[in-house]
């Protein structure tokens, strides 16, 4: 217990800082996954903005850049972090990398939310002489409002995962921590109180989550 | 002039995948419909009717052919000024199509929206077509807690909202049941015949031409094969697929192993009798079958009602002397039509009777 209350300090620094790295990769990668999911809705072919060139250029973009290991991508990220935020390591450049691999990681949850709305209701406001732009912002994003909601909490929680590799690249976080405090220093309460403090976290988010879409959806 | 005229409308699909065809689903229709009228298109799914009433508000782009709404033809309008149009042509779905994320009264407000009514307006009109509709009361409900028919009703609410002069009925009754179907086909009339709205149905169904359409259309592999007024065709149908569908609502000639079976039951000769509404013809074939001094009893048949006019076609068993019976069906006049149900039939039996859902 005392060894609980001697880490308690550098606990809830490491925490804040892991939250701080979350809510901005999710600020910026849900900006972007947003943008970029409902592109590659509304550019495919019979798309209200049916542009193949485009659609093929982003879809190219999120298959190529997706799949690669984070612990990877964000190491060979570090030349466009220097560009981007001034340096290659550090919370920052962390931050940099989450928010670039979230934003093609959420652009497809945001697609497949999309490509699933009943395209009678799409229809029906083409008919009503609502022009694309309208329809987006009062058609598609409306319509798919709780399954995005779903999915931007599943995007929270990878991007929960994808904090606790920042350290790689210098970044600091409750993950970072448990590594070099707990793991590297065969000290357990250190690696267990990271683990609990993430798990209590996770559970919010999705109780959060799960509360706003039920809301939403009226189920 | 014509409210909506299609002048050799052609709608062609690309090939979805390689080694497939192009699909024609329209193909080389013209038609007029005339302002305030109700007309309906008819035809089996796959006819290409669905298709066609989207040629109308250009929710499809022809493949060749003009459409003209008030004289303008909208295949030549670039995509705003297209949208304008729109927005005085209303639309009604099949599944309805209503936001779920909008309740009821602003479901019917989105049209409103689009064409930027400031919002007291807005809230007065949609107040004005949920009386209208009857659902005042479900304001403030959400699609998903209304039956199909009530549904419907914010459908036609909504798409009347920009106060449209044509309004296009894609299947409205086809996923709802017989009574309901009653409800919004009444509905539909009081456009009309109220508000002065012109309508374009499309429907499988001969009941709903029956019922509000004033003109019919009957398509079939994307051509229009019979047109003319609900009545005549409905009274004299001249094509295969036409004959079908009115059989689907009148017992029309028996043919076939129907006529085999009344055969084996009535001796004597088997007359089918048509009426249509001229001077209560029926009373008088009756009469003048009874006054010669003949036989009969109806074996098969049935009357039906078509825009407020009368059509039967009614079999008879007659037993009697031949002279006797040309004798009194000579007497009866204009508006009776008699024939000899023979064993030949007409022309063969059409496959299965009633359409399938979709157009």
């Amino acid at each position: 217990m005392d060894e609980v209350v001697e880490i308690l300090p550098d606990l809830l620094e490491q925490t804040g800082i892991m939250l701080q790295i979350v809510g901005l990769g999710m600020l910026f990668g849900g900006a972007g996954g947003l943008v970029v999911g409902t592109a590659l809705y509304v550019t495919r072919r019979g798309g209200i903005l049916a542009q193949p060139v485009v659609w093929w250029l982003l879809n190219t973009l999120v298959n190529v850049f997706r799949p690669i290991p984070f612990i990877i991508f964000i190491a060979a990220l570090q030349p466009l972090a220097r560009v981007v935020v001034g340096k290659g390591i550090g919370t920052d450049a962390a931050i940099f990398a989450i928010a670039l691999a979230a934003t093609f990681g959420i652009a497809r949850i945001v697609e497949q939310n999309l490509v699933a709305l009943d395209p009678g209701v799409i229809e029906a406001a083409r008919a009503m002489g609502a022009g694309p732009w309208r329809i987006i912002r009062t058609v598609v994003l409306p319509e798919a409002l709780g399954p995005l909601i779903l999915g931007f909490t599943f995007a929270v929680i990878a991007v929960v995962d994808m904090s606790a590799v920042a350290g790689l690249v210098g970044g600091e976080g409750l993950g970072n921590w448990a590594i070099t405090y707990g793991y590297r220093q065969y000290n357990p309460v250190v690696t267990w109180s990271a683990l609990a403090v993430i798990v209590v976290i996770v559970q919010l988010i999705q109780v959060l989550g799960n509360t706003l879409a039920r809301k939403v959806l009226r189920r | 002039m014509p409210h909506i005229s299609l002048v050799d409308v052609t709608k062609t699909f690309p090939a979805r995948r390689r080694g497939e065809r192009p699909v024609t689903a329209v193909d080389g229709v013209t038609l007029d419909v005339e302002r305030g009228q109700v007309y309906g298109i008819i035809g089996y799914s796959g006819a290409g009717k669905s298709t066609l009433v989207r040629l109308v508000n250009g929710l499809e782009p022809v493949t060749s052919g003009s459409v003209l709404v008030d004289g303008v033809d909208i295949t030549t309008l670039r995509p705003r000024e297209l949208r304008r149009v729109r927005q005085g042509i209303g639309m009604v779905f099949q599944r309805f199509n209503l936001l779920r994320s909008r309740t009821v009264a602003r479901n019917v407000a989105y049209p409103l929206e689009v064409a930027r009514v400031p919002r007291a307006q807005r809230q007065a009109k949609v107040a004005e077509l949920l009386e209208f509709v009857g659902l005042t009361e479900h304001a403030d409900a959400y699609p998903e807690q209304l039956s199909g028919g009530q549904q419907q009703r914010v459908g036609i609410a909504r798409a009347l909202a920009a106060d449209p002069s044509i309004l296009l009925a894609d299947e409205a009754t086809s996923a709802l049941d017989p009574e309901t179907t009653e409800e919004v086909l009444s509905l539909l009339g009081r456009v009309n015949s109220e508000l002065g709205v012109t309508i374009v149905v499309i429907t499988h169904e001969m009941e709903v031409v029956t019922r509000i359409a004033h003109r019919v259309a009957v398509m079939e592999a994307g051509r229009v094969v019979e047109e003319g007024p609900t009545y005549d065709v409905f009274t004299a149908p001249r094509t295969e697929t036409a004959k079908r569908f009115v059989r689907t609502v009148v017992r029309a000639l028996p043919e076939g192993e129907e006529l085999a079976a009344l055969r084996a039951r009535h001796e004597g000769r088997l007359l089918t009798i048509s009426f249509t509404d001229e001077a209560a013809s029926q009373a008088r074939v009756f009469g003048a079958l009874a006054r010669a001094g003949v036989d009969f009893h109806l074996v098969h048949g049935g009357v039906d009602d078509i825009q407020g006019r009368v059509y039967g076609l009614l079999t008879i068993a007659v037993d009697g002397d031949d002279a006797a019976i040309r004798d009194a069906l000579a007497q009866v006049g204009p508006g009776v039509t008699v024939t000899e149900a023979t064993a030949e039939p007409a022309e063969p039996a059409g496959p299965a009777e009633g359409g399938e859902r979709d157009g």
